[in-house]
């Protein structure tokens, strides 16, 4: 059965019917969920969400044709797998933001242009995104970013050196910064 | 509607077995790959979720009717062929399937909806485009049928 609904995913992509492909990868955070569309990485779900939940909001959100496909992510799994080991600066992955728009996309784009081992404040990122008094918007962009580790809203932190908050837990923010050496 | 992956954990072994029973192992695999890819490019035009697995069984049983048409245009024989016996591994076991696929095709898929995938008398009568009365009356010629086929 296995090599069958392999064979059905590989087909479904070459027919173009392949709307949104998954895979769960490991992470020493617990399973990540990764869905991508074929334009690119559309969400990153932490473990401390339910992957199911995520599943059903992409289907309704983007498109019902969701299919696992786990051949798809080879490249994306190596990347996780290498930044997690402290070995990968940068994610080369290509990334669809059809899930962001407005004002919160445009942070969500200056998010993913933070350095690795840098960080920013919600104000800085505000500011990026065209409007410096919108720092409350900002902190809800950070807060939504469907992309998270690859977008790296870990990087960014409260002016006064607070954490801030993470859709993953305190904790995995703060671990995430010690591995890039910023704690 | 649910991300399209739940139907084939859900549904994919009942949609197999029903393929199985209708058109034999061999020719399932196909078949399985045709009903899937009918059901997922029709799905987000889909009306409603509530019956997915009547839908699904549906497809299939039109892809197995394809399949004998096309089957039976392609067997048309040029001249006779070589009388070579045949045995299959794989069908050894599948004494009363071979016996259900030789019945006439509305018997035949009537007995495989029923006990291939268990699907209720009006289900049944779903899936083959008729009332659940002449889909029970197909179900039970069938069985007669095979009753004596196989004593």
């Amino acid at each position: 059965m296995k090599a069958t609904l392999q064979r059905f995913a590989e087909r479904a992509e070459a027919e173009g019917l392949l709307d949104i492909a998954y895979a769960n990868v490991d992470s020493p955070f617990g399973p990540l969920l990764l869905a991508a569309t074929p334009r690119g990485l559309v969400r990153v779900n932490l473990p401390n969400y339910d992957p199911e939940e995520a599943l059903e909001e992409l289907a309704a959100k983007v498109s019902p044709r969701v299919l696992e496909a786990p051949a798809k992510f080879e490249r994306a799994r190596r990347e996780l797998d290498l930044y997690f080991e402290g070995k990968l600066t940068e994610f080369d992955l290509p990334i669809d933001w059809q899930l962001t728009h407005g004002f919160r996309g445009k942070v969500q784009r200056a998010i993913k242009r933070i350095p690795y081992g840098q960080t920013r404040t919600y104000t800085e990122m505000a500011r990026s995104a065209g409007n410096e008094r919108a720092v409350r918007a900002a902190g809800t962009a950070c807060g939504s970013n469907p992309i998270p580790i690859v977008v790296p809203c870990h990087r960014v932190l409260r002016s006064g050196g607070g954490l801030g908050g993470y859709g993953g837990g305190l904790p995995m923010k703060e671990e995430l910064l010690k591995l890039e050496g910023v704690l | 509607m649910p991300p399209f992956q739940t139907l084939l954990d859900e549904y994919a072994p009942d949609v197999l077995g029903v393929l199985r029973g209708a058109v034999g192992r061999t020719d399932a695999e196909d078949c399985f790959q045709e009903t899937f890819l009918a059901a997922l490019r029709a799905y987000p035009r889909l009306d409603n979720d509530e019956n997915l697995r009547g839908w699904l069984l549906t497809i299939a049983h039109r892809k197995a009717i394809d399949h004998h048409r096309t089957n039976g245009r392609e067997a048309m024989p040029m001249a006779d062929p070589p009388e070579i016996p045949v045995e299959d591994p794989e069908l050894t076991d599948d004494g009363i399937w071979t016996a259900v696929r030789a019945l006439p095709p509305k018997q035949r898929a009537a007995v495989a909806l029923r006990y291939g995938s268990d699907l209720p008398h009006a289900e049944i009568a779903a899936a083959l485009g008729c009332s659940p009365e002449a889909a029970r009356r197909s179900l039970h010629e069938g069985i007669k049928r095979l009753r004596k086929e196989l004593a």
